[in-house]
């Protein structure tokens, strides 16, 4: 009995049971180096924290770490003096370059994928889960710009939020956006629990934190920086709330004015731990009962016939080496085209004259 | 002057015969080829869903043994009786149990059955002589000196779908029918209440319809625990090894699946498909440190610290599953040969009996100790054969609780039956099946009712023939299975259920609903307003010129005749 009211005392406080993290950015070209490595180091701090890759969509517009212009090639750095490598070497991008557009991304959300999507391209979330979307790139007034040729509005945002509401595919949902007036993304959104923070408010731009004199680019924006700061003091048994993430990154660092919207959520978000998102702790009951089991295992049938499977044959050389030559298509013979041509030529000559040949020796 | 007269009424009828032709035709061109395709839907019909009222029925044969009723009472039985109990969950949705019960006396095959020395034993021998369908319970009486039931205890539950009840001695003599039957009725409803549908379990069903605030907590705790309803699931039996160099493990997995988990799975086949697999891990870690507890000579892991297990190995795990089914993973982790033995304590630091630990709506870990089989000085690796029957003990019992089989505990007085080689016993089986009708029933009204409202909203959104198809085949489904229900056919009714949750997925999930086409009113402008207005202009202003030239012939005419 005590265990069990243990265990239900932590799945009352939360109510989920497994978490998700959808990642993207946005923005392609080596000048937003930037973008790609705020998306990274959430990546990062996300997976340091628990959650594993089948559980994380991670959508990157261009690929920065093996970008030409890219002096230092396989790294993507987050912060300058090369401290941080944020690539590292156990990155699974799930939409890369051009197929992070508009439509894959809502279709991600609603769920509404061709059958032959993989599942590591799905968010196979339930009504349990608690999720996290982080999106960066170039935004303004109520839309966010995806790959430079095409924008998602806030209205269709908050529509994709409701469709994924109505179908109980979340719990919770917490929604990140780094971009200049980010703001304005989540100002249309009314499905219940839902929590939102953006980097920067409607009229205000996000600015990029320091530029890096080798690679020579900015590495990353203010808010991301600092956010992932408070991310590296994080681990998955800490009991940090979410009032602490509010307070990242004020006006004095950040230069634009943070704000989070918390009245779609139902919780108190001094009660929400900063792990019910980012990280991934499982919720475990300890098995009390076993059933007892007396049959003897039945041996396998080894006479069933096994089907032997073999490869075929990828490159019958046999077959190659005593093969007829393929029937090619008729051409007339070879002197043809060119005794026709001489035809023509002295037809010509002899109507115009025999002098005219001149020109051609 | 004739001459500009007759041009004049030419311009004008050009005029006017432009703007007709852009009236008349024109505009239900332009309409009907901006238009977008949608089917029909049965728009009436749906609506008549998102009310949802869903009738449950159950039979229940009450069957008195001879030394139960007086021969003057047997004359009365036969009789039947029923009982209708309503239950508002919101506005939407309303709850009606009806309990069909019918008296009948034994017969002297049962009454043969009845005397066998054990309860198992009777209930095997009244197994053979009648099987009761798919959510119906036979409950017979057995009088006060009946010795097949020990002392304490008065009511006995089956295996299959049969309980024993024995009634008290005050009942002996002297009584009527009705004073029989009004003592039997709080005992049968207990009965109900544990081998039929509960308003608790039907309400925990309803979760997707009605969002519920925050109340019992071991209900929310059981809600969250087993997994959703899914037309099939993915089991991975997982042999997690840290050390080969001192353990060479060998189990025999297949068999093992073969004897133990394939009955179970097949008995719940109306529910689900479910597929297979196993594979080994080698040098794989649990994240967490365990503890070296001196007193015991072992290795601990509390319960606290289980939590933090399951990541760094979900990482390794790897998936080969090509559906989008759920996935239950079965870990079966044999401890390290430094860390050896290795046993998990709950919270009052007690020994967990079967050392093995489960998480909701992912699977379990059970820990296996190696140690005991080798001595000290032996050659390593050592060749280890798992005992399979033990773990196969301990992945049944977690598989059942993570598919939704509620263990409850039963009331005083009860004796429930073990479940058998399958894992599972029929009446548990009958429950699973009317929770997952509910709520099949509940998550497809919802979806098409929702799917049916999205598409009203945006007007934007193509219907296809085969969306409008897949609607209405849901919505079909949903009356037969409710409809089935009502009777108490309970396998066509989950059959009919599962139906229309395929079918209304399907259409909510089509990929052809996406909708991209947001068009705020101003953008529309901005497209219309160059197309049409340097068309329109002149049609205008020469039908304005027209009406104010005829309004001035008027007037002149008017002058004239004055």
């Amino acid at each position: 009995v005590c265990a069990l009211h243990n265990s239900a005392g932590q799945f009352f406080s939360s109510g989920h049971t497994n978490n998700w993290a959808v990642l993207v950015c946005t923005s392609r070209f080596w000048f937003n180096y930037r973008h790609v490595a705020n998306t990274l180091s959430v990546y990062r701090s996300v997976k340091r924290l628990g959650i594993p890759d089948s559980h994380i969509v991670l959508m990157l517009a261009d690929d920065m770490a093996c970008n030409h212009r890219n002096p230092k090639p396989a790294t993507v750095f987050s912060h300058k003096n090369m401290e941080l490598n944020v690539y590292g070497d156990d990155v699974e991008v799930d939409y890369r370059g051009y197929e992070v557009t508009v439509e894959n991304f809502l279709r991600v959300l609603t769920g509404r994928l061709p059958p032959s999507t993989p599942r590591s391209k799905r968010l196979l979330s339930d009504d349990r889960s608690n999720i996290l979307i982080y999106l960066t790139g170039h935004g303004g007034n109520g839309f966010l710009k995806f790959q430079d040729s095409e924008e998602i509005s806030n209205v269709e945002l908050a529509d994709a939020f409701e469709q994924m509401w109505q179908k109980r595919r979340y719990n919770e949902l917490l929604f990140i956006i780094d971009t200049c007036q980010g703001a304005s993304m989540y100002e249309r959104f009314y499905s219940p629990n839902i929590m939102a923070l953006a980097s920067s408010q409607v009229g205000e731009d996000s600015l990029s934190h320091q530029p890096d004199l080798a690679i020579g680019v900015h590495l990353m924006d203010r808010y991301t920086f600092y956010m992932l700061e408070f991310l590296e003091d994080i681990h998955p048994a800490s009991k940090t709330n979410m009032n602490d993430l509010f307070k990242v990154c004020p006006k004095s660092q950040c230069v634009s004015t943070p704000g989070h919207r918390t009245d779609l959520f139902l919780r108190d978000p001094g009660s929400v731990l900063i792990t019910d998102f980012f990280g991934s702790v499982r919720k475990v009951e300890l098995t009390m009962d076993a059933i007892n089991l007396t049959d003897p295992i039945n041996p396998v049938n080894g006479e069933e016939q096994k089907e032997v499977y073999s490869y075929a044959d990828q490159l019958p050389v046999s077959e190659i080496i005593h093969q007829k030559p393929k029937q090619k298509d008729w051409h007339p013979p070879d002197g043809f085209i060119l005794g026709l041509w001489t035809l023509i030529l002295l037809v010509f000559f002899k109507t115009y004259g025999i002098k005219h040949l001149k020109h051609i020796f | 002057m004739a001459i500009t007269e007759v041009e004049r009424r030419r311009g004008q009828l050009a005029a006017l015969s432009i703007a007709a032709v852009v009236i008349i035709v024109g505009v239900p061109l332009w309409w009907r080829t901006t238009e977008t395709y949608r089917a029909w839907l049965p728009v009436s019909q749906i609506k008549d869903l998102a009310k949802l009222q869903l009738h449950l029925s159950a039979d229940v044969e009450v069957v008195f043994a001879r030394g139960t009723v007086t021969p003057e009472q047997q004359k009365k039985v036969p009789l039947t009786q029923t009982q209708d109990e309503e239950h508002a969950v919101d506005e939407d949705t309303t709850l009606r149990y009806r309990y069909e019960t019918k008296y009948r006396t034994a017969t002297i095959m049962e009454e043969d059955a009845l005397k066998k020395p054990t309860a198992a034993e009777a209930d095997l021998s009244l197994h053979v002589l009648s099987e009761s369908p798919c959510g119906s319970l036979v409950v017979y009486v057995i009088p006060e000196s009946s010795s097949l039931l020990p002392e304490d205890v008065n009511v006995y539950i089956g295996q299959r779908r049969t309980a024993l009840v024995r009634i008290s001695a005050q009942m002996r003599v002297g009584k009527t029918l009705e004073q029989l039957l009004a003592h039997l009725e709080p005992r049968i409803k207990q009965v109900l209440q544990v081998m039929s549908f509960s308003h608790t379990d039907i309400t925990v069903a309803l979760s997707d319809r009605v969002r519920f605030r925050p109340g019992n907590k071991e209900s929310i705790a059981d809600s969250m625990r087993a997994f959703k309803s899914s037309p099939g699931y993915e089991i991975t039996f997982s042999l997690l090894n840290p050390d080969p160099k001192s353990h060479q493990l060998h189990w025999d997995i297949e068999g093992a699946v073969q004897t133990y988990i394939q009955p179970l799975l097949t008995k719940l086949s109306p529910l689900a498909n479910f597929s297979i697999d196993s594979q080994t891990l080698y040098y794989t870690m649990l994240g967490v440190t365990p503890r070296f507890d001196s007193s015991l000579e072992a290795y601990t892991l509390n319960a606290d610290s289980l939590a933090h297990v399951i990541n760094p190995v979900e990482a390794r795990l790897g998936s080969n599953a090509a559906s989008s089914n759920p996935v239950l993973n079965f870990l079966l982790y044999v401890p390290d040969i430094r860390h050896s033995p290795l046993y998990i304590h709950d919270h009052r630091k007690q020994e967990v009996p079967s050392n093995a630990f489960h998480s909701p709506r992912w699977g379990g870990i059970m820990v296996y100790n190696v140690n005991g089989f080798y001595g000290s000085e032996t050659e390593f690796p050592v060749h280890v054969n798992i005992n399979m029957a033990k773990v196969m003990g301990v992945f049944l019992a977690q598989l059942r609780l993570l598919l939704g089989v509620q263990s409850l505990s039963p009331p005083p007085g009860f004796l429930v039956a073990p479940c058998g080689s399958t894992g599972l016993a029929d009446w548990e089986l009958d429950r699973l099946m009317w929770s997952r009708s509910v709520e099949n029933i509940a998550t497809a009204t919802t979806t098409i009712t929702s799917l049916a409202q999205l598409l009203d909203q945006i007007g934007n959104i193509v219907i296809n023939d085969n969306i409008a198809q897949q609607v209405s085949s849901a919505v079909t489904s949903l009356q037969l299975a409710m409809a089935e229900l009502e009777v108490g056919n309970l396998g066509f009714a989950l059959q009919y259920s599962k139906e229309a949750i395929l079918a209304s997925e399907k259409a909510f999930f089509d990929p052809s609903l996406l909708h991209l086409l947001y068009f705020p009113d101003d953008q529309k402008f901005a497209i219309y307003i160059p197309l049409f207005l340097p068309m329109c202009v002149p049609i205008l202003l020469s039908m304005l010129k027209i009406v104010s030239e005829a309004r001035q012939r008027r007037r002149e005419k008017q002058a004239k005749k004055e």
